[in-house]
């Protein structure tokens, strides 16, 4: 069995038998590897500790059968202890988590998105004020990530410039009055201008955008990223706003 | 394939957790070279815990009666209330002897990313029996997982209003362990949560 190793971060574990777990991990250089990791639910593991989701990570793993790597050795870059430590900082991170585990593909590197996930993970161990905006900024530039960027500055449709009041989750932005469909019905005031600031800020938005629209503007988000996914994302709803 | 009854125990077994389809054919043997006394004693303790198991009215924890032997019991301190995920929770810190106080099991842990909420778990009841009881302490038992993390995170942000002591169990080095091969996480922990001797 051949040997590698890879810096990743646990997306998600699965219990197996009395005291195994199945990790799911997103590495830099390979993409999403799933691993069996051994007897790390004894409390006496040498690596147990290290293998907890959000946890930034070095792995050695044994390349195994039907899809199935081994880890061998596990050494811990960032736990982002914060993040697992607070309720609502936790329900964000799941959130990130999960987008980034059902938008990876097995053994298909995307360093962009692990970097991206790295990134999200520490702004939230920063305990922004408002962690539900960090989380909002992260599933944005993951659609863009995934090839789902949406238009905001043109219609999806005719490319026509400028702020266009529908948005289309299927064809990926707003669209013109000529574009949308009959019996469209605008955004709210704001929202646009909201996803705009959320595209374009460091993490955060700014004060003087309404709470009523980031909160529109974080709902649509989430709506267009799970609707090019295919399934919504269970994390997402239990995010305290 | 075999056929009648016996496919049918391995089948049945086969859906057990752990239970592997050659697991299942072992045991479907075993029992079948078994005493008929010993085939039927397991066949009614299974037909037992399914009629006469049902959970604790008051802390939710598996009993026999309206309330557990633990509600039951005048000796256990009222003041003092554990926090649990499971029931398997409550039965590893009993084992322990340490603990006199009562217990609450919440039925799980917060899972945000398989969908399991404060609402799924019974912290509306958590909360009744703070109303009705003299409780004057609470301790957070959960597992140091992130979703243990979570729950007792969650609880202690909700707990925070109430005229009570909230406290943690510890989490730190197993007993028998070696200090050099702890994790970063849990050999921090211990140094965070040290004790004065």
């Amino acid at each position: 069995m051949a040997l590698y190793r890879e810096q990743g971060i646990v997306l998600r574990t699965t219990k197996l038998g009395e005291t195994d777990r199945i990790l799911n991990v997103l590495t830099q250089g390979r993409g999403k590897v799933r691993a069996v990791a051994k007897g790390v639910r004894k409390p006496g593991s040498r690596f147990g500790g290290r293998l907890e989701p959000f946890g930034h990570v070095d792995l050695q793993l044994y390349e195994g059968r039907r899809g199935l790597d081994i880890v061998n050795q596990a050494e811990l870059i960032t736990p982002f202890d914060a993040v697992r430590g607070d309720w609502v900082l936790s329900a964000c991170g799941s959130t990130m988590v999960e987008a980034a585990d059902l938008l990876a593909q097995e053994h298909e590197r995307t360093t962009s998105l692990f970097l991206l996930l790295l990134d999200g993970l520490r702004q939230l161990a920063t305990v922004p004020a408002q962690p539900s905006v960090v989380l909002d900024a992260y599933l944005l530039r993951l659609a863009s990530v995934a090839g789902y960027h949406p238009s905001l500055d043109a219609c999806a449709g005719c490319g026509r410039a400028g702020r266009h009041e529908v948005f289309h989750l299927e064809l990926g932005g707003a669209l013109c009055a000529a574009c949308a469909p009959v019996g469209s019905q605008p955004l709210a005031e704001g929202v646009l201008d909201a996803l705009a600031a959320l595209r374009e800020a460091d993490w955060g938005l700014d004060a003087a955008v309404a709470p009523a629209a980031r909160r529109l503007a974080g709902s649509l988000v989430a709506s267009y990223l799970s609707h090019h996914l295919g399934r919504p994302l269970a994390a997402w709803e239990l995010v305290p706003r | 394939m075999y056929e009648g009854p016996i496919q049918d125990v391995i089948e049945e077994l086969g859906r057990l957790p752990g239970v592997g389809p050659k697991s299942a054919q072992r045991i479907a043997f075993h029992l079948l070279n078994v005493e008929r006394a010993d085939a039927q004693r397991l066949a009614d303790a299974i037909v037992a815990v399914k009629d006469r198991v049902r959970f604790c009215a008051r802390c939710f924890n598996v009993a026999e009666a309206e309330e557990c032997r633990i509600c039951r019991d005048a000796r256990r301190d009222p003041r003092v209330l554990c926090v649990v995920e499971e029931p398997r929770d409550l039965m590893a810190i009993e084992k322990t002897s340490e603990f006199r106080g009562r217990y609450h099991v919440l039925g799980g842990a917060i899972s945000p990313i398989d969908g399991v909420g404060p609402e799924q778990l019974r912290v509306k009841e958590l909360m009744a029996r703070l109303g009705e009881e003299a409780v004057e302490e609470i301790v957070l038992a959960m597992s140091p997982n992130i979703e243990g993390e979570a729950t007792a995170s969650y609880l202690a942000r909700t707990l925070k209003a109430m005229d009570l002591r909230v406290s943690r169990i510890a989490s730190g080095l197993p007993v028998g362990g070696d200090l050099e091969y702890a994790d970063e996480v849990t050999l921090g922990r211990a140094f965070a949560g040290r004790t004065e001797v």
